[in-house]
């Protein structure tokens, strides 16, 4: 074990730590709460009437986002490593950096114009 | 590699007992801080709120309330539970871990104080110094998505669903404005480790809070990354996951008991965790004067001051969480995309390059000031040119489907 991951011992404690805490919670609570089973109560929630069937179709514009978001974070596993060492790279690094950017905001400006950013 | 040098020494050499015994003692001690400050930030809250709104608050459990938020938990406690039969029960039962860990995990990376000796032993007071804990951070805070996604979509009810595909949509928008926010000061520091990002913001004289603090070299990137946390939390004015009014409850509408109360801890430990990184990124962390009159090495110049100097800058920013709570009305919901994806994103990443710039200039030897205005006016340009072949509001254009 290098010492490079040897920090991730304490993560490790820590991981466990609140598992352990929010285990415990949630097995005191089970040992104090009452149980009154009723059928009323596993019914969901939907401001006091019966519950119509789940529907099975979601807006798509909600999904438009996640994938957007994966360009964006997969930009930014381009950007971190240089951006750490901007003054190592110099100009060089800047310039194509600047390049990377660029295209990806034409990336953005394409989706933006195509009008999937309007939520109306 | 400077910063694999910086390692905390505590776990540099070999792992005996004692060091493991450190590392326990700095975990307990992490969490305790964590809930009993979730406690009282969550009376302080509703105190503070109270006043604003010329009420008198909790005042009934404790001296002056305090012990309301206490009480509310273990009356949570003696609840019982109801888990919908339309739920997906493994998924429906996991959802509060995985709300309630990385809100703790992330309150890992933040150093809370300088170098100290615990049982003889050299160490950071931070439970841990990861090389990489900027992104640490950023993979945390992503995490806190599945907790609000699988929560709603496992409880089988219409209210639940949508709002965690809208919470969803709302974490992910501000992840990608967080991540660049952060950039700025990495490209500032030039390391992940977020020791190092402290100690480059060291309090060296008395101006050290304009001149090493970070906020005011990457402003644009601070007010960004403030406006970004605040969407992360869920917190006013960006609580749409939790819009009443809308959703009932929103995600959280079928939990009940003390996996509600899971969630809820959850919620406030992340406005904690994220107003501490904000003070750790952009407010010196526990840099401050220290006590001139006494020794460097004096016990109250080593553990308390640098300690002391974080809690009063945490306890300020969130201060200012409350005072917008009590103050800005809930943002509609398509303004809150447009927010993040017109002009956050856009702008953190251009000021990315503007900073990257002028740190350039630094090293190449360009004129700085020649440099800045050039970065700043084409990062202006561009945005200009992105902005101005928008559809505008009445254009017509082709739907997508």
């Amino acid at each position: 074990m290098t010492e490079f991951y040897r920090q991730y011992l304490a993560v490790a404690v820590f991981v466990l730590a609140a598992f352990l805490m929010v285990g415990a919670m949630l097995g005191v609570a089970r040992l104090l709460r009452p149980k009154v089973p009723q059928d009323e109560k596993y019914i969901t929630y939907e401001s006091g009437s019966d519950p119509l069937p789940l529907f099975g179709q979601m807006n798509v514009r909600y999904y438009i986002y996640a994938l957007l978001f994966v360009i964006f974070d997969v930009e930014a596993v381009f950007i971190f490593p240089w951006a750490v060492n901007v003054e190592g790279l110099g100009w060089f690094g800047l310039v194509e950096m600047s390049a990377f950017v660029a295209v990806l905001l034409l990336g953005l400006a394409y989706v933006w114009r195509k009008g999937l950013l309007r939520w109306a | 590699m400077s910063h694999l040098l910086a390692l905390d020494p505590l776990l540099r050499g070999s792992v005996t007992w004692s060091v493991f015994v450190v590392v326990v003692i700095k975990v307990a001690v992490a969490f305790v801080i964590l809930l009993v400050s979730v406690m009282l930030y969550i009376w302080a809250m509703r105190k503070v709120i109270a006043d604003m709104q010329n009420r008198i608050g909790p005042n009934r459990a404790g001296p002056y309330g305090v012990l309301q938020t206490l009480a509310d938990g273990i009356k949570l406690f003696f609840k019982e539970q109801s888990i919908p039969n339309s739920a997906d029960r493994p998924v429906f039962r996991l959802a509060p871990y995985l709300s309630i860990m990385p809100a703790f995990l992330m309150f890992c990376v933040v150093p809370i104080g300088g170098t100290v000796s615990i049982l003889g032993h050299q160490t950071f007071l931070q439970v841990v110094d990861l090389p990489m804990g900027a992104l640490f951070i950023l993979a945390m805070s992503g995490l806190g998505v599945y907790g609000v996604m699988l929560a709603g979509w496992s409880s089988g009810s219409k209210y639940p669903l949508l709002g965690s595909v809208r919470a969803s949509a709302q974490l992910l928008s501000y992840e990608a404005a967080f991540g660049l926010a952060i950039l700025g000061v990495l490209i500032q520091a030039g390391t992940l480790s977020t020791h190092e990002i402290v100690a480059q913001q060291s309090w060296t004289n008395a101006w050290s809070f304009v001149s090493h603090w970070f906020w005011l070299k990457t402003f644009v990137a601070f007010v960004i990354f403030l406006v970004a946390a605040t969407a992360e939390t869920n917190h006013p004015p960006f609580d749409l996951v939790e819009a009443e009014q809308e959703l009932v409850g929103g995600f959280n509408t079928e939990y009940t008991g003390i996996r509600f109360a899971i969630f809820y801890l959850a919620e406030f430990m992340n406005v904690i965790t994220m107003s501490a990184i904000a003070v750790t990124l952009f407010l010196g962390g526990p840099s401050g004067p220290g006590l001139g009159f006494l020794a460097r090495d004096n016990v109250l110049n080593v553990w308390v001051m640098p300690v002391v100097w974080f809690v009063v800058k945490v306890l300020a920013l969130l201060f200012a969480t409350v005072w917008v709570r009590a103050s800005l009305p809930r943002m509609r919901y398509d303004r809150l995309m447009s927010l993040g994806w017109k002009w956050l994103i856009e702008i953190a990443i251009l000021w990315v390059l503007v900073t990257a710039t002028v740190q350039v200039a630094i090293v190449e030897d360009w004129n700085r000031l020649v440099a800045a205005s050039i970065a700043v006016g084409a990062a202006v340009a561009a945005y200009g040119v992105l902005y101005a072949s928008m559809p505008k509001s009445g254009e017509q254009i082709e739907e997508f489907r």
